[in-house]
């Protein structure tokens, strides 16, 4: 036991020396994850169905654990896609509840949210989720809305498509609810004429303030687990400038050598990255 | 001394590669470091200017501060190392590739490909020719509809250059490509041309769009958009092109730099 802990927090010393040489070079602002590959570990090691979903949550801390350490500011992991739900139904119930579970689990004392001071958004069309998971998140949010070291996004019922299609909406209600106050002013007439039109239209800013990821900046790194080389509409629209990293390992088996080559990677490709932003 | 020799040999080849690994890391890093936190050239040059000045003490944080920066330049020479390896290795490989000795890429089964599309930096866009050779290697793959994407829109500068030069056809929208004359089907590739502005800003547009056509459209209860709506918007705006299947990336990052969003849901980057 005493032996345990020595061998732990060692590798917790070593662990920490190898993120300060990290930090000599540029180190990424944000970090998404796909969480792919619970059912094929699950296979693999002959657990029950859905067993695989609950171990990939250790790999999920521990993840979150290194790159709050390392200095990352915005972790966004895809928990759930609104294709998911397309699955057997008693699928998604287990991968709700365990998520309602983990939810929970987030606001109590000793979890890492308040370790590391994180803030939580639930992104996404939170409307599709059942009641329980949906309170359950609302709460979370309420709750984490005063810490400001960290942020932690968790994509539920998230689709890109969706997002896109949702910032459109709202973008459309907010010019229409302010030509329809300018009516009410006087500042319109009748026929709406072409200054006003302009002034009227859509930017790219409007959509972008309405996207569910308003509220961090595009991610630097996009990390998938299992090797699978799609996006499956995930931050499509924000990830025009973010480094695609594709471990082959099923993400239970995600580790701490997964993140170090993908940010030594972003360090290679950092000066590359910045000029194809400034370009924009 | 035949032993002698190879070892010596071996020896020289070490220092070959070494050095030009070394050479293409400190150039590779030599941008990167202009951007590091909290170790910037001003800390190095207090630390010489110390030396030379009164108290020739190196206080432990600057030293410290070396010894990280030593390392950290160690870390990325291994990282370089194994990509010079890697790229020797793939080199390799497209040699045996070729030549036709290895059996399992003989049969490329390339019909599965219905949209390919290729994503690349700006700069290599220019040379037009080796872009029509890829685009011949890919007709002699058998794909049909090749989409070509690069950020500042060099390669829709080129469109004659590139569609002139061989069995290509440009896709001016989706319904002129369903037009092809089914004969020559076989032998024309249709290309298509993308640039930064069909990306998010066609999305935009879209919206204008939408926003004129359901909400100032006179109805009175408030619309519902859905994912058709948008689709159906992006198409009149002349944006909406097959969605690829393989997305092809050529540059130093994995990165697809702004292809249009809309269609790259569910593509194989590679």
């Amino acid at each position: 036991m005493g032996e345990d802990r020595f061998f732990g927090s060692s590798l917790t010393i070593l662990r920490r020396f190898l993120f300060r040489i990290l930090a000599v070079g540029p180190i990424p602002n944000h970090i998404a994850f796909i969480m792919d590959g619970n059912r094929r570990y699950a296979k693999k090691q002959n657990l029950e169905q859905g067993a695989g979903h609950k171990a990939g949550f250790p790999a999920l801390m521990s993840m979150l654990k290194y790159c709050y350490e390392l200095g990352v500011k915005f972790i966004t992991v895809y928990a759930f896609s609104i294709d998911n739900f397309k699955r057997r139904p008693e699928e998604v119930q287990y991968v709700m509840d365990l998520m309602q579970e983990k939810i929970e689990g987030l606001l109590k004392e000793e979890s890492i949210v308040n370790q590391y001071g994180v803030r939580v958004y639930f992104v996404g069309n939170l409307k599709l989720l059942n009641e329980p998971v949906r309170v359950a998140a609302e709460k979370a949010m309420l709750a984490t809305a005063n810490n400001t070291n960290t942020v932690l996004l968790i994509c539920m019922a998230y689709t890109s498509s969706d997002e896109i299609v949702h910032s459109i909406q709202n973008s459309c209600q907010e010019k229409w609810d302010q030509m329809q106050a300018s009516k009410v002013n006087g500042a319109c007439n009748g026929d709406i004429c072409k200054q006003e039109k302009e002034r009227c239209a859509i930017k790219l800013v409007d959509l972008e303030k309405h996207m569910y990821m308003g509220v961090a900046p595009d991610p630097d790194i996009l990390i998938r687990s299992s090797g699978e080389m799609r996006l499956s509409n995930f931050l499509l629209w924000q990830s025009a400038n973010c480094l695609l990293y594709s471990p082959s390992a099923l993400w239970p088996e995600i580790g701490l050598r997964h993140l170090v080559w993908a940010v030594l990677n972003f360090q290679r490709n950092h000066s590359y990255l910045e000029k194809k932003k400034k370009q924009l | 001394p035949r032993g002698a020799n190879v070892r010596v040999l071996a020896v020289v080849l070490l220092i070959v590669v070494g050095g030009a690994v070394g050479l293409r890391h400190a150039s590779e890093l030599q941008r990167v470091c202009r951007f590091n936190n909290g170790f910037g050239r001003g800390d190095t040059e207090s630390l010489s200017l110390g030396c030379s000045g009164e108290n020739c003490v190196i206080s432990l944080g600057q030293s410290c501060n070396l010894g990280l920066f030593l390392l950290w330049h160690i870390l990325h020479f291994i990282v370089t190392f194994w990509y010079f390896a890697l790229r020797i290795a793939n080199a390799l490989e497209s040699c045996l590739i070729s030549s036709g000795l290895l059996k399992k890429y003989k049969a490329l089964c390339s019909g599965k490909i219905q949209c390919l599309a290729i994503v690349m930096d700006s700069k290599d866009a220019d040379q037009t020719s080796k872009v029509i050779e890829l685009l011949q290697w890919l007709g002699a793959l058998g794909v049909k509809y090749v989409c070509l994407y690069d950020t500042e829109g060099v390669l829709k500068k080129s469109k004659e250059a590139i569609t002139g030069s061989g069995r290509f056809s440009h896709a001016k929208s989706s319904e002129e490509a369903a037009k092809t004359d089914p004969l020559l089907d076989q032998e024309i590739i249709t290309v298509e041309f993308a640039s930064f502005s069909d990306g998010k800003a066609a999305v935009v547009k879209a919206a204008n769009l939408l926003f004129v056509k359901y909400y100032l459209g006179g109805e009175q209860e408030e619309p519902i958009l859905s994912e058709s709506h948008v689709a159906e918007a992006l198409e009149a705006i002349g944006c909406g092109g097959p969605d690829p299947d393989l997305l092809l990336v050529y540059g130093p990052g994995r990165c697809h730099l702004g292809f249009p969003a809309w269609r790259i849901r569910y593509t194989e980057i590679v």
